[in-house]
């Protein structure tokens, strides 16, 4: 009863506050309408015994990718309101690719493969630790070849765009206590002027 | 669990993460000529591990995840080998053109590992890992001169013409992984569709298609081809001088692993895919290249084409034309590698050789450099006695043994019209005079050495070409089902 209620609740505010990402004027409320809906959604996860799903949703979008997005939005400063103007014109057009999805996925979900009421392999206690002790014993090897690949993507993007600018005018301490009379004065021999 | 099997791979990747922690605390006027001899060494001992396991039984390890045989064992030296001869050649343009960073080196390093993966895969999933490992570095190095705006097109092409590309081969394994209830492993897969009629089942024959164009797309064949002149020509030459090279090598394993070993048995699917393709690949290749007045887009039809000849030998799925594949894809790398080493080699102060007409009059300037050239040009053209006419000839081969005759003879006929084009870079060597005077090449001594080991092991290889052959035959023999 109290699992229901809980869930209802949950489900409401998701609704809600994806109901909010789309029509609210600012783009950073939708932002952040956006991380509730998340928050919500990992709530139901955790409440049908998914926790692992439920904390990497909040871990990777709500930690990271949300955060990203709210620095894109506030460091373009776009304005949404032009992008949002045709909102009733497309409406019909939207209402109906959803209707046409929605249709699609209870075909689809009607299927026999996806209608399961017993679970395939007993379901274990603790869902984080059964699939690290797979990921960590049978899969180590795509583990750490998937390691390599994130090591790759930092090298590549430093390499792609850390440049030393020549225009700063950054002081290099040791460099000027280092520096010697060679470096600065010249002499030169001349004829004295008479 | 056996971990020691994948000792190569292993000590790669420390490799890598040492070299990484090590450069910044070399001695600062030093360094990248300390790391840059460091990472050849590094390659040099991971080639020895390889060898020291190379006629072995086929051995798995690694919760069934690795599979250590001949074939893998083979393609894995030579992507070693021919990386080490890229390093060679790229060093003195890096030097010229402000490109010599240790990072140059070290993206290679992972792609090299991407193929080392790839080459010993026992599932799919790491077929795929691999395959990213290795993509995402090469379009990282084609950005690498990243003030280049032509570069950065390339790079950005090659980046989005690849993912689509991935996500194709990833399609087509999720419909396979559905259809074989849950299996991913290469053997799994095998014995599977041992028991399936393969032209009746079209959900396999659709995963099929999108598996075949994903591999098909690391070789850069037709239809598949598009970002091959682009990115070519976009990329410095020393990173089109590896990426023209090495990776066929790796997009070979990736075919015999899937197609050759997996989905053996669905022969007679892939086949025909393989067959169009091919024979597009070599008509193309060969036409447009004669169109080309850019050296670089001049080469990357011509690699088209080569690449057609190697899917033609896949598509037999005889032992036969698995070897001659093997063969002809380890000659291709070989080749090309020199070829654009002579490119490198025509390059000054910062300016790449790019046309035809900077081949004018080499002959004059540099006998010996315009003979090796020669010796390349005529061994991818196919004319005995370089490698590259057995090459050509074990394919023909393969495909008239098991009944292609027609398709052979138009392979004979495209090759031909692609004759012109190789002869005519050959006559302006010989017989044209140079428009400019470009100063004296001056490079370093193991350039030279390499260049010429190169150039020679080619015409070497073509008076003896049955010690390869044999290899490659036992290598298949010991490593197919």
């Amino acid at each position: 009863m109290f699992q229901q209620l809980v869930f209802y609740l949950f489900t409401g505010v998701l609704i809600i506050s994806a109901i909010g990402v789309v029509t609210v004027r600012n783009p950073i409320y939708a932002a952040l309408c956006l991380i509730l809906a998340f928050f919500s959604s990992s709530a139901i996860w955790l409440l049908s015994g998914a926790e692992f799903l439920g904390i990497v949703l909040v871990l990777v979008y709500v930690g990271a990718v949300m955060v990203l997005f709210l620095f894109v939005i506030m460091l373009l400063d776009l304005n949404l309101d032009l992008l949002k103007e045709g909102f009733i014109r497309y409406l019909p057009i939207g209402l109906g690719a959803a209707f046409i999805v929605t249709l699609e996925m209870i075909l689809v979900l009607n299927m026999p493969a996806f209608k399961i009421s017993q679970p395939l392999a007993s379901l274990p206690a603790n869902n984080t630790e059964a699939l690290g002790k797979i990921l960590y014993t049978d899969y180590a090897y795509p583990f750490e070849i998937a390691a390599v690949i994130l090591l790759l993507a930092i090298v590549a993007a430093i390499v792609l765009t850390l440049r030393r600018r020549t225009d700063t005018k950054l002081q290099n301490i040791s460099e000027q206590i280092q520096v010697s009379r060679h470096d600065r004065l010249r002499l030169i021999k001349m004829q004295a002027e008479k | 669990m056996n971990i020691a099997i994948a000792l190569p791979e292993i000590f790669l990747t420390i490799a890598i993460c040492l070299s990484l922690l090590i450069e910044p605390f070399l001695p600062t006027d030093k360094r990248r000529l300390i790391s840059y001899l460091l990472i050849q060494t590094c390659l040099i001992i991971t080639t020895l591990l390889v060898i020291n396991t190379f006629p072995a039984d086929k051995a798995w390890g690694l919760n069934n995840l690795y599979v250590r045989d001949d074939l893998g064992s083979l393609l894995k030296i030579s992507i070693l080998l021919v990386t080490m001869l890229a390093f060679v050649y790229a060093r003195q343009y890096l030097q010229e053109k402000g490109l010599w960073k240790n990072e140059f080196f070290i993206l290679i390093l992972f792609s090299v590992l991407g193929m080392l993966v790839i080459a010993s895969a026992n599932h799919l999933l790491l077929i795929y890992l691999g395959l990213e490992l290795l993509a995402l570095a090469l379009y990282a190095l084609v950005a690498f001169s990243r003030d280049d705006s032509r570069a950065t097109e390339a790079a950005m092409k090659y980046f989005v013409l690849g993912a689509i590309a991935s996500g194709m081969l990833l399609y087509g394994i999720s419909i396979l992984y559905g259809i074989t209830r849950g299996q991913l492993e290469l053997s799994a897969i095998a014995s599977y569709l041992s028991t399936q009629e393969v032209l009746n089942n079209i959900p396999l024959l659709f995963a099929l298609v999108f598996i075949v164009g994903g591999i098909a797309f690391k070789f850069g064949t037709v239809p598949f081809h598009m970002w091959a002149p682009d990115v070519y020509q976009g990329a410095p030459t020393a990173v089109t001088l590896f990426l023209a090279s090495v990776p066929k090598l790796a997009a070979f394993a990736m075919l015999m692993r899937v197609l050759g070993e997996s989905l053996g048995a669905a022969q007679s699917g892939w086949s025909q895919l393989l067959l169009v393709m091919g024979l597009l690949s070599v008509t193309v290749g060969n036409l447009l290249a004669i169109a080309q007045f850019n050296l670089k887009r001049m080469f990357a039809y011509s690699t088209i084409a080569h690449m057609g000849f190697v899917l033609l030998a896949a598509m037999t799925g005889t032992l036969e034309g698995y070897s001659a594949g093997l063969f002809y894809t380890i000659i291709y790398a070989l080749t090309s590698v020199g070829s654009f080493a002579i490119l490198i080699l025509l390059s000054h102060q910062g300016l790449d050789a790019e046309t035809l007409n900077d081949l004018k009059g080499l002959n004059e300037r540099h006998p010996w450099y315009a003979f090796l050239m020669l010796l390349l040009l005529f061994s991818m053209a196919g004319i005995p006695p370089m490698v590259g006419f057995y090459a050509k000839f074990s394919v023909i081969q393969a495909m008239l043994n098991t009944g292609y005759l027609w398709p052979a003879v138009f392979v004979v006929l495209m090759s031909v019209v692609g004759e012109f084009y190789y002869l005519r870079a050959i006559k302006m060597m010989y017989f044209d005079q140079p428009e400019k005077h470009p100063p004296q090449i001056t490079y370093p001594m193991d350039f030279q050495i390499a260049l010429t080991a190169n150039g020679l092991l080619v015409l070497f290889l073509g008076l003896l070409p049955t010690g390869l052959i044999e290899l490659c035959t036992q290598a298949l023999v010991a490593s197919l089902p």
